[in-house]
């Protein structure tokens, strides 16, 4: 029997596409071959960038943090598959929790994203739509812009791309990033008041204002 | 409706006249000047006296190669920024004593705004996103709420910037990225260099190091010119990318020094393709700084209605994209 695959989203560097891996659900992250790339260089950076997602997927995993479970890892086709998660996207259930829900869910989150950070790993690029909740707890997918780095900065930007993300996509729950820098705060294992400071400086420079 | 544009942010003094053509714009006059360094790159002050020195004769020959007389221009526009302090002056300055003498309007033009606007203009492109590259400016802006915003940009230099140092180093004159691109044809083999991509930003200085050091080495000059062009413009068209499906755009259009070069004109023809979009580009003497594209843009604000004070005329080395309203978009 043919295997049914279906492209069911495409971004600008990778399209993911839900198939089947030994009789299980999954999804296959493949990034795609760009034509106006030469070829090896081409070649060199999705292979790279495809080995560099599943190392931090793996190390996220081992901070106690939940990514969906990796299945394969094809370097030269630079396609990875992982475990499709069946549960809904943060940024849809955010409108339909209770207040004490969401509260709960952005404690949660930020208690996860100190875990990230406290191993040195930053995912760069935490948005609620890069965050699945299912059975539970939130999952972190799309590790693509992340790197390993203990800098304060890269801590600060890291929060800071999610803070923008709640303002533009949940403004009228305005309290949302509070609620996850105090459970980043329980759970961050530096000088917290340092990574504060960060985002406060990294909101004031031109770029953002 | 008339109007002449001074263009002065950097090396190039630029005087435009152009006409609204029914929302397009025609160009009736297109004359410049550039200034070269004896050694070494731009210096502020030198670049200024030459503008002095040249503006008169350029804004009396924008005139007859119009065919127009003075008094028939409306607006009076010049570059307000960004750019090197004493060439914005300079420029302002010819740009208030013209308008005054005229009895016209005067309006100051955000320049890297003025970049696309001419775009819009001549290419008959809506609502791109342009990737601006020249020497001391790389972004990816594209409109959003009211606004020119910059979506992506270079983290420390400009692409030109990256193409002159890296020339100055192999000994070639500046500016530096024809001379390159001409090499890079002749390009066989490719070294691997830096690629540094954050998000929708670029980063370029670790690649010109890498690049000096191989020349260095001994790598020809011809593959170290191949492999530079190869990794930068890859990286700018890759960050253009992310920004159209970002904003959702399906139009690119090019603009600055740098978009002259042929090998990132068909990359990003090729990104265009791959993703069903539209490609544009304007003509060489457009991508380049011009007071043509100056012109237009204080053409479009003086007829939605921006007006300029000589009292509040300053010039603004460090005036951003996203500063400008953008009254005539909306």
């Amino acid at each position: 029997m043919a295997k049914v695959e279906q492209v069911i989203y495409r971004g600008a560097e990778a399209e993911i596409i839900k198939s089947t891996y030994l009789g299980r659900d999954v999804v296959k992250k493949h990034r795609v071959p760009k034509g106006y790339r030469l070829p090896e260089l081409d070649k060199r950076l999705r292979m790279h960038r495809t080995r560099e997602e599943a190392k931090l997927m793996l190390e996220a995993r081992k901070a106690g943090v939940s990514v969906p479970i990796i299945y394969d890892i094809h370097l030269a086709d630079a396609t990875i598959t992982m475990g499709y998660l069946r549960g809904s996207r943060v940024k849809e259930l955010i409108p339909k929790l209770s207040d004490d829900e969401r509260r709960s869910l952005c404690y949660a989150i930020g208690e996860s994203i100190a875990r990230l950070h406290n191993n040195g790993l930053i995912h760069g690029d935490i948005t609620t739509s890069n965050m699945i909740f299912v059975d539970g707890r939130v999952h972190f997918i799309d590790f693509g812009l992340g790197e390993v780095n203990r800098e304060v900065e890269a801590r600060g930007v890291d929060l800071h791309v999610l803070m923008e993300a709640f303002s533009s996509a949940h403004s009228m729950y305005p309290d949302c990033f509070n609620h996850v820098f105090e459970g980043y705060t329980s759970v961050y294992e530096g000088d917290v008041m340092e990574v504060k400071k960060k985002i406060d400086e990294i909101v004031r420079r031109g770029r953002y204002r | 409706m008339l109007s002449l544009g001074i263009e002065g942010t950097a090396h190039t003094v630029g005087v435009g006249v152009v006409e609204d053509d029914d929302g397009r714009c025609r160009v009736l006059a297109k004359v410049s000047r550039m200034y070269h360094p004896v050694k070494g790159g731009i210096h502020p002050r030198e670049a200024a006296n030459h503008h002095a020195e040249h503006l008169p004769g350029l804004i009396k020959k924008a005139f007859e190669e119009a065919d127009v007389e003075p008094g028939e221009v409306e607006v009076v526009a010049f570059s307000q920024g960004p750019g090197l302090g004493p060439c914005l002056r300079t420029a302002a300055t010819a740009a208030r004593a013209l308008a005054l003498s005229l009895g016209k309007p005067l309006v100051g033009v955000n320049h890297c705004v003025a970049h696309l606007e001419i775009g819009r203009g001549t290419t008959g492109c809506g609502d791109p996103v342009l990737l601006y590259v020249s020497g001391g400016n790389t972004q990816v802006i594209a409109f959003a709420n009211h606004r020119y915003r910059v979506f992506g940009e270079t983290l420390d230099i400009g692409v030109g910037n990256c193409l002159d140092k890296l020339g100055r180093y192999m000994g070639l004159s500046f500016p530096s990225g024809p001379a390159i691109e001409r090499l890079a044809r002749k390009g066989e083999t490719y070294v691997d260099l830096p690629y540094t991509i954050k998000g929708m930003d670029v980063a370029f200085s670790g690649l010109l190091t890498a690049a000096q050091q191989y020349y260095d080495k001994g790598v020809r000059i011809e593959d170290v010119c191949y492999s530079v062009q190869e990794t930068v413009f890859a990286a700018l068209t890759e960050v253009t990318e992310r920004a159209m499906a970002h904003v959702g755009k399906d139009e690119v259009l090019l603009g600055g020094g740098v978009a002259c070069n042929r090998r990132l004109r068909s990359m990003v023809k090729t990104m265009a393709e791959e993703r069903g979009a539209s490609f544009f580009v304007p003509d060489d003497s457009l991508c380049v700084d011009n007071g043509v594209m100056i012109a237009w843009t204080g053409l479009l604000m003086h007829k939605s209605g921006v007006r300029m004070r000589v009292e509040e005329s300053f010039v603004d080395q460090r005036f951003r994209t996203d500063m400008v309203d953008v009254r005539w978009r909306r």
